[in-house]
């Protein structure tokens, strides 16, 4: 009886959750990918964080020099040196040494160099190998079978000592699956492939178990991010799962009209979506929302993508609400950035770590749309999804907004991808009436809970929000087209479904 | 790095040169090699002086040499430094790429 493949954790950031655990332990494990898909990092960090967690390892490099090798990855806070005057971690030098020439005659084997790895892995009693990269061991002799068969003879030596390994290859072009070489085919068991790839004029990296013998793993691509300080995070996406528990609780909106429109409050743990064009009220929501978490004394993180830190206390002082008390009481913290800063994998991952140092108990984002800007359409609404369901995890209350592209009317794309995401969906509109423009909200949508159905005006004064009746005399609002509609149609329809007398 | 390394043309012993051969084990491969290399070696008599090394035994010294395949032997002197991969199995190629003083065929298209 053989024993079932045991995992070997290699807390790489969201890793082992799409591996279902790690890497097979004691196996050899090929990452392939084309230049700059993060290759190297990933052997790295393989390393890098078994040692963070207490294990020992040998990186064998072909390619570039140990000393490049440190220094390439000390912005990521890893100190190789240091490891290796600790005896934690030895290098395999392997890299190419243009000084001697050197000519193949005849029959050989790569035994020197499994007799080093040995050799390494015994005097720092090391876990985890990296070898980087099987292409240089290619180039570097001409008989590629031979080459092959001793890979494959490297691969069986690795296995008999025990270690988890971990080899690159590179691949000159982005195709499925199978390498330049032929290596995963025949070699190894387990394939990774990373893919960096251009889409609508953005960059897209994702990482793919594409096979791993005789034990599970999350099937698919997953996106990643390489963090300048931190190396490879994977953001483990169908690897959620809708598991948060649904509560009942009410929190208030902020504004006690809307909490009646929305039967009585916003629940706990739900996420909002606040549609609108320009200028009707998206960014007052949001201040209302957190003023109404500032009086029950909950903290709120506020993230702007569209306005600067001072845009946005200036406009809450316009409504009559003090972001700079709230602030200085520890109940609101306030992140603004340009969308444009970073990918939005880092945006995302910046949100995380805000609110698990924040620990609030609102989030507004104001507005998705500007963050749908920087990304691929399946980016973001990766990055939707990803971050209803941390923030429902922590049963924390979720108001995002989008903008609609038109004045009147119409659906943004942002809605269209995340709709179905979100609990509730409040819709603002201009209504154009008699030569004016007034605002219009309606709640579209309220997941487990009655709400008003009607559209009701609302105006906005240094108070902040008042919402007041329904524009009953008005049809085609949310069709972009408002007109107004005689008393007796009016009439007419609201008696339309009642019963025969 | 040689360890032999100063700027005389020959070994204190006074060989020209010297070889070290790299294998793995005990295994045909290295048998052969070493026999081949050591034949050569001994139609030079003093001028040569051959060293070999077993990397499963000594396995430091093949990573100070950054030593990848077996057999390979290092030719330390004379100088520059040379390498020769395989199991030293044609004669006449090993002999012209160490340049070793012994006869060889007529050179076919060999530089």
């Amino acid at each position: 009886m053989t024993d079932p493949i045991e995992k070997l954790p290699t807390h790489i950031p969201g890793f082992d959750l799409v591996a279902l655990g790690g890497l097979s332990r004691g196996r050899t494990t090929l990452v392939t990918g084309t230049a700059g898909s993060g290759k190297t990092i990933f052997a790295t960090q393989f390393l890098a964080h078994g040692i963070l967690a207490g294990e020992s390892a040998v990186f064998v490099t072909f390619e570039e020099s140990p000393t490049e090798i440190c220094r390439n990855v000390a912005s990521m806070g890893w100190d190789i040196g240091s490891w290796e005057a600790a005896g934690r971690w030895a290098f395999v030098d392997a890299s190419p040494q243009p000084a001697e020439e050197t000519l193949v005659v005849g029959a050989f084997d790569l035994g020197a160099l499994m007799a080093r790895i040995e050799h390494a892995v015994r005097r720092v009693a090391a876990q985890r190998v990296s070898i980087d990269s099987l292409n240089a061991v290619f180039t570097r002799f001409d008989d590629r079978a031979a080459v092959r068969h001793e890979l494959l003879r490297l691969v069986s030596g690795l296995k008999d000592i025990g270690v988890t390994t971990v080899m690159t290859s590179e691949r000159s072009v982005d195709l499925r699956d199978g390498s330049e070489y032929g290596v995963e085919e025949f070699v190894v068991d387990n394939v990774i492939i990373l893919r960096n790839t251009l889409e609508d004029e953005k960059r897209r990296r994702t990482l793919e178990i594409l096979k791993f013998r005789g034990t599970g793993h999350q099937k698919g691509e997953f996106p990643f991010t390489v963090l300048a300080d931190g190396g490879i995070v994977v953001i483990p996406l169908s690897a959620i799962e809708l598991t948060q528990k649904s509560s009942n609780i009410r929190i208030s909106s902020g504004n006690a009209d809307l909490d009646g429109l929305c039967g009585g409050g916003f629940f706990r743990d739900s996420v909002i979506l606040v549609s609108g064009a320009t200028g009707t009220g998206k960014t007052l929501m949001c201040t209302e929302f957190i003023g109404g978490g500032a009086a029950a004394g909950e903290r709120s993180l506020l993230l702007g993508y569209e306005e600067s830190r001072e845009q946005l206390f200036r406009n809450a002082t316009g409504w009559g609400r003090d972001f700079g008390q709230m602030e200085r009481d520890g109940l609101l913290r306030v992140g603004c950035m340009y969308p444009e800063a970073m990918q939005i994998e880092d945006h995302l991952l910046q949100i995380k770590k805000d609110i698990e140092q924040f620990k609030p108990a609102r989030v507004a984002v104001d507005s998705l749309s500007a963050l749908e800007r920087v990304s691929t359409s399946r980016s973001f609404r990766e990055f939707v999804i990803d971050l209803t369901s941390f923030i429902k995890e922590r049963e924390i209350a979720g108001l995002f907004t989008a903008t609609t592209p038109s004045l009147l009317g119409g659906a943004s794309v942002t809605e269209s991808h995340i709709s179905t995401i979100t609990d509730s969906i409040i819709l603002l509109r201009y209504v154009e009436l008699y030569g004016e423009m007034r605002r219009g909200i309606t709640v579209l949508k309220m997941r487990g809970s009655p709400h008003d159905k009607q559209i009701r005006e609302f105006l906005i004064d240094s108070d902040g929000m008042h919402i007041g009746n329904a524009f009953r005399n008005v049809v085609g609002i949310l069709a972009g087209n408002p007109r107004t509609a005689p008393a007796g149609e009016l009439d007419r329809v609201s008696h339309l479904f009642d019963a025969e007398a | 790095m040689t360890p032999l390394g100063n700027d005389s043309s020959s070994a204190p012993n006074g060989a020209a040169f010297v070889l070290t051969l790299y294998v793995t084990g005990q295994g045909a491969r290295s048998q052969r090699a070493v026999a081949n290399l050591r034949s050569l070696c001994d139609g030079l008599g003093e001028l040569c002086e051959l060293t070999v090394i077993d990397v499963l035994e000594r396995p430091q010294m093949a990573e100070d040499e950054r030593v990848l395949a077996t057999p390979t032997v290092i030719r330390r002197l004379p100088l520059p430094p040379l390498r020769l991969i395989g199991d030293m199995s044609e004669r006449d190629k090993v002999v012209r790429w160490l340049d070793l003083p012994l006869p060889v065929a007529a050179a076919e298209g060999e530089a």
